[in-house]
Parts: C-alpha cells; sequence; structure tokens
C-alpha cells in the first residue's frame, strides 16, 4: 500500500462549499459589487485604484489598497507606463480562468504541479480608430491556451478547463452581453 | 362542499398512478382534471412528437407495454390514449373539466377550490403537470415577428415561410429544429448548455443502458449534488431510430450558434461561449460512454466530437426580414402559482424532500429527478408512486 499525499493546491474548498451551503440559508449574502475608481494622469495614462467591495451583507476592504497604471504602447504615441487597458481585460480572463483550475482541481482531488496559459485577443483597430463601421471595437476573437502538468488523464485535465470556463465570471462577463451604464455626475 | 380523503389534482399518469394505488389501499379521492385525461399530451405536444423512451420502458402501476414494437416510440397522441385507457381500466374517479384555482390549508387538512365548487380533504398530491413554458422576458415584445413556445407549436405550417431562430439545444428544441429545417426553412439553432447522448451504442439503446446500469435508479438523495441534477436540461434525444445531434443537424443545414442572451438594437445577442458548452457535453458524454464500455468490457464506437463552424455570429439581427420567427424551446415546468401552502423558497421554487413537502399531507409528483433519475421519465411515476403512497397512508394513520 502507498500513502500518497493529500491533494493540496492552496485551495480552501470547504470554506467555497460551505459558502454556498449557507446561501441557501441567507440568498442576501450573496449580492456583491465589485468596485474601482480611476483618475486621468496625463495622455492616455491614467491610474485605478481598488480598495473596497461590498459583499456577505456588509461593507469590505483588500488588506491593502492596489493601484494600477494603465496606458497604450509608444507605438501609440504613448508613455507605455502600463499594460492597455485590452490587456488587462486578458489579465483578468486569464487570472480567473487559472483560480477556477484550481479550485475545480481541489475539488476534483486532482495535485497540479504547473499550470501556465498563454492569452492572446485579435482586433482590428479600424474599429476604435472609427475607420470602418463595419469593424467593432473590441476582440474579434480570444484564444487560451493552457498547459498543465496534474495527476490526471488528458481527459480529466480538458474536463478541468471546461469546468473552470463554466464556473468563470470574467470568462461569462467576455463572452455574453453585459448593461453598462455610464453617466456623469 | 365534498368531502374525500385525497385530492390527486391532474389526470395525466402520474395522478392516475397515484389514484390506482389509493383504490388498492381503500382511501378514498378524487382527481381533479382541468380538461380531459391526458389534457396536456392532447394539447400541448407537437404533432410529431413521440416519447423519448422506448415501448418497453412504457410501464405503469398494473400496466405495462405488450404490443409487438418493444424498441419503437409511442406518439403523443397514443400516449393519451393509453392514459384514457388505464383511467378507465383502473375506473379512476376522475371529475374532468375542474380547473383547480387553489389549494390551501383549511379544517381537517386541505380546502381546494376549482372553478366547480370547492373540495375538503385530509392530503393532496400535487401531479399538475409541466404546463408552463420559460421564456425570457424579451419574448414578449418581438415586433414583426412570430413567436411561439414549445408547449404551443404543433407543425411547421403554424410558422410563416422564411427563416427561424429555435432557441433551445434540448430534446425540443433540437426536434423543432429538424422538423422545421425539413419543411424548407432556414433555422438557427441557439445552444446553451445540453445533454449529448447517443440514441443506440454498442447495440442498445441509451436508455436501455441507463437502465441496465442502474443509472435511473439513482435516488435524489444520494447523488452529490440535487439542485443541479434536478435542473439538467433533458438528454437530446429524438423517440426514433436514429441520433440527432448538433453535428446531424449541421449537416442538414441548420445553423447552430451560442445562448440567445438578449436582445439589444434589433440585434439578438449570441454567446462567445457555445465552443465550451460543446466541449462540455462531449466529454460528459464521453464519461458515459466510459461507464458503459467499463461495465461491458472494451470500447464500443465513439460518436464524432461535436464539430462547429469556424465563427459562430455573436449577433443575429432581427428585422432584416431574413428572420420570420422564434419558437422557443427554453423549457418548461410546473405551475403552482394555485398553490397557496408556504412550501417555496424565496424564488418561488417548490421545496420538497423526495415529492414529500415539509407542510404534512401535501406531495408533489412528476417533477424532473423528484425520487430518482427515472422520476423524469414516464416509466418513472410506478415507483415514485409506490413511495409517495405509502408515506400518504403512514401518515394518515398516524394522524387518526
Amino acid at each position: 500500500m502507498t500513502i500518497t499525499a493529500p491533494i493540496d493546491n492552496g485551495v480552501n474548498v470547504e470554506a467555497l462549499l460551505g459558502a454556498r451551503a449557507a446561501l441557501a440559508e441567507t440568498p442576501e449574502i450573496a449580492q456583491f459589487t465589485w468596485r474601482s475608481s480611476v483618475s486621468w494622469i496625463n495622455g492616455t495614462h491614467s491610474r485605478s485604484e481598488v480598495e473596497s467591495f461590498y459583499g456577505f451583507s456588509d461593507e469590505q476592504v483588500h488588506h491593502q489598497s492596489f493601484t494600477i497604471d494603465a496606458d497604450h504602447p509608444l507605438q501609440f504615441a504613448a508613455q507605455d507606463i502600463g499594460p492597455t487597458p485590452v490587456e488587462y481585460v486578458l489579465v483578468g480572463l486569464g487570472a480567473c480562468l487559472t483560480a477556477g483550475v484550481a479550485a475545480v482541481a481541489q475539488q476534483r482531488e486532482i495535485q497540479l504541479r504547473s499550470v501556465r496559459a498563454t492569452l492572446s485577443a485579435d482586433m482590428d483597430i479600424h474599429g476604435i480608430l472609427g475607420a470602418d463601421p463595419d469593424v467593432r471595437n473590441g476582440f474579434s476573437g480570444v484564444k487560451v491556451d493552457y498547459e498543465i502538468d496534474a495527476d490526471a488523464s488528458a481527459e480529466d485535465i480538458e474536463a478541468l478547463v471546461a469546468q473552470s470556463q463554466k464556473r468563470s465570471a470574467v470568462f461569462d462577463i467576455v463572452a455574453n452581453p453585459t448593461d453598462v451604464t455610464v453617466t456623469v455626475v | 362542499m365534498p368531502t374525500v380523503t385525497a385530492v390527486v389534482v391532474g389526470a395525466g399518469h402520474c395522478g392516475l398512478a397515484m389514484s390506482r394505488h389509493l383504490t388498492s389501499r381503500s382511501i378514498d379521492h378524487v382527481v381533479l382534471e382541468r380538461g380531459e385525461v391526458a389534457q396536456s399530451w392532447r394539447t400541448q405536444r407537437w404533432d410529431s412528437l413521440r416519447l423519448l423512451t422506448p415501448n418497453w420502458m412504457t410501464r405503469l402501476p398494473g400496466w405495462e407495454y405488450g404490443g409487438d414494437d418493444p424498441d419503437g416510440f409511442l406518439s403523443a397522441g397514443e400516449v393519451a390514449d393509453l392514459v384514457a385507457g388505464y383511467a378507465e381500466a383502473s375506473a379512476a374517479p376522475v371529475v374532468t373539466g375542474a380547473t383547480v384555482t387553489a389549494v390551501r390549508p383549511g379544517p381537517g387538512g386541505f380546502e381546494v377550490d376549482t372553478d366547480q365548487g370547492r373540495w375538503t380533504a385530509r392530503t393532496v398530491v400535487l401531479a399538475a403537470g409541466a404546463t408552463r413554458a420559460f421564456v425570457p422576458a424579451v419574448a414578449r415584445r418581438l415586433p414583426g415577428l412570430a413567436s411561439m413556445t414549445a408547449l404551443q407549436y404543433r407543425h411547421p405550417e403554424q410558422l410563416p415561410e422564411g427563416g427561424v431562430l429555435v432557441v433551445g439545444g434540448s430534446a425540443s428544441g433540437v426536434q423543432i429544429a429538424d422538423e422545421l429545417q425539413r419543411s424548407g426553412r432556414q433555422v438557427t439553432l441557439s445552444v446553451g448548455e445540453h445533454v449529448r447522448v447517443p440514441r443506440t451504442y454498442r447495440g442498445r439503446d441509451i436508455l436501455w443502458w441507463l437502465d441496465h446500469l442502474g443509472i435511473l435508479d439513482e435516488r435524489w438523495d444520494e447523488v452529490d449534488d440535487v439542485v443541479r441534477a434536478r435542473h439538467l436540461p433533458s438528454l437530446q434525444l429524438v423517440g426514433a431510430a436514429h441520433t440527432l445531434d448538433l453535428n446531424t443537424l449541421q449537416a442538414r443545414g441548420v445553423r447552430v450558434v451560442g445562448r440567445f442572451a438578449g436582445i439589444r438594437d434589433g440585434v439578438a445577442q449570441l454567446s462567445g461561449a457555445l465552443t465550451n458548452v460543446c466541449v462540455l457535453a462531449d466529454l460528459k458524454l464521453g464519461r458515459l460512454l466510459s461507464t458503459i464500455d467499463e461495465y461491458a468490457g472494451g470500447r464500443g464506437d465513439r460518436p464524432e466530437p461535436t464539430r462547429l463552424r469556424e465563427r459562430p455570429p455573436l449577433g443575429l439581427p432581427l428585422h432584416t426580414g431574413e428572420l420570420r420567427s422564434i419558437v422557443w424551446a427554453t423549457g418548461i415546468g410546473p405551475d403552482f402559482s394555485w398553490v397557496d401552502v408556504p412550501v417555496f423558497d424565496h424564488r418561488g421554487r417548490l421545496l420538497h424532500e423526495g415529492g414529500v413537502t415539509r407542510w404534512p399531507g401535501l406531495y408533489v409528483l412528476g417533477l424532473p429527478m423528484l425520487r430518482r433519475r427515472r422520476s423524469t421519465y414516464l416509466d418513472g411515476a410506478r415507483l415514485d408512486v409506490a413511495d409517495l403512497a405509502a408515506h400518504l397512508t403512514d401518515s394518515l394513520q398516524e394522524a387518526s
């Protein structure tokens, strides 16, 4: 008989399942609001801050305030002080899917050794330049390629990645429409 | 004001199966029916519909299929005739043309209001079937487009010539899409999460395997996630000898697109997650077939993976004239709006443990995976009803 170490991907699945069980009793705690604020610095350079959110029926704060710079590359005659906003969309998608891979793997008792994804998004900038009304501003498509080393069959790994997409907030946000209201106050 | 021990609401196969058990236990009761026996099978099914389960699985308490085509599939009309014959053979105390308008707690148990007067009963069994179609709110404001639900659909001639959008990739959606495409209309099929299965595997009907491997007998209180199990879309099947899936539909010219997500500026917005829902369905299919192989030994011929057009469109203009109608095959479910008993959760879903509600004496029948996976099919009623009739009888004895 071999003694195997417990599966540990650093995800507290019990806490997540506990949260889901608690929702059945008090569904209102599931209502969250995510926030960020952004200030223009100069040119296309802006600085965003992320600090607080609402959830579990109360105001919440991160343990620190995060500051994120965004800009555009030198090739756009900008200063390139940070990634472009569209790259942040890829960052969000990749981070969300990868967190999901870890969580689903933990629940399915799959030990991960390494998980790496490369993301790419195609875009025709005729859209954002207003040069062709038939071209959309956003991505024409997004590709995510995972390389995963884990104690699991190729089929189980494929299922892991598929389930992560099914439960991913950012995958849903990118793949499906969302109502967006922008106002000036 | 007539008084009975038990009122059964609905004279479909479930309600009549319960009636048969109650009769055999000498429990006086009445079966209240809004229309005729098997009303839904007569009025809320399309003409070409056949049961998804083969004839040998058409079993009711005290009745089983004895015809010469055990592997065939009954048409909706044949099911209606079967259920009517069963009611007659059981001498079921059915009151037809009595629509139940309210069930509420009352002295001695329950008051059951109908448009033909009030009944009182110690116990009530809800067996009213799935009579309500779930459609997105936007379905109600679609100027210039003919729009109907799968419960209203009968045959292609109800729809104008020209393009049609069928929303829903489960049994109803794929069958209606196939029929409309064959009628010469260009069909676009909008597909979200679905459960792909082949009609046959290794020479046996897929339901034979599900039955034989005990999968249909998995109980509601034993599966990992009963909420998920109860909300699984219906098997992507047609009551015929052949498989009907996204590959066959595309080969016949149906355009397959992502889940219907809403309408903006006259354009239906379609999910970009189509590839993933197809991968998920193929993986789940693979796991089921592997389970069969583990049991049978060896490996059967596997269906081709779902193939999609390179880039399914993300938007579908609704008012260019290309599209003339929409069929919503987005699910059906029970209508409990007349049940005035506190047995619902905050979202209005009826709470029950295998058909036993938390209000003593109130039972429900005929819901997907009520007590076991088999509950989803006509064949499930005989087992569910036996369990619940026993519970009901015990409760009456305890109370008296």
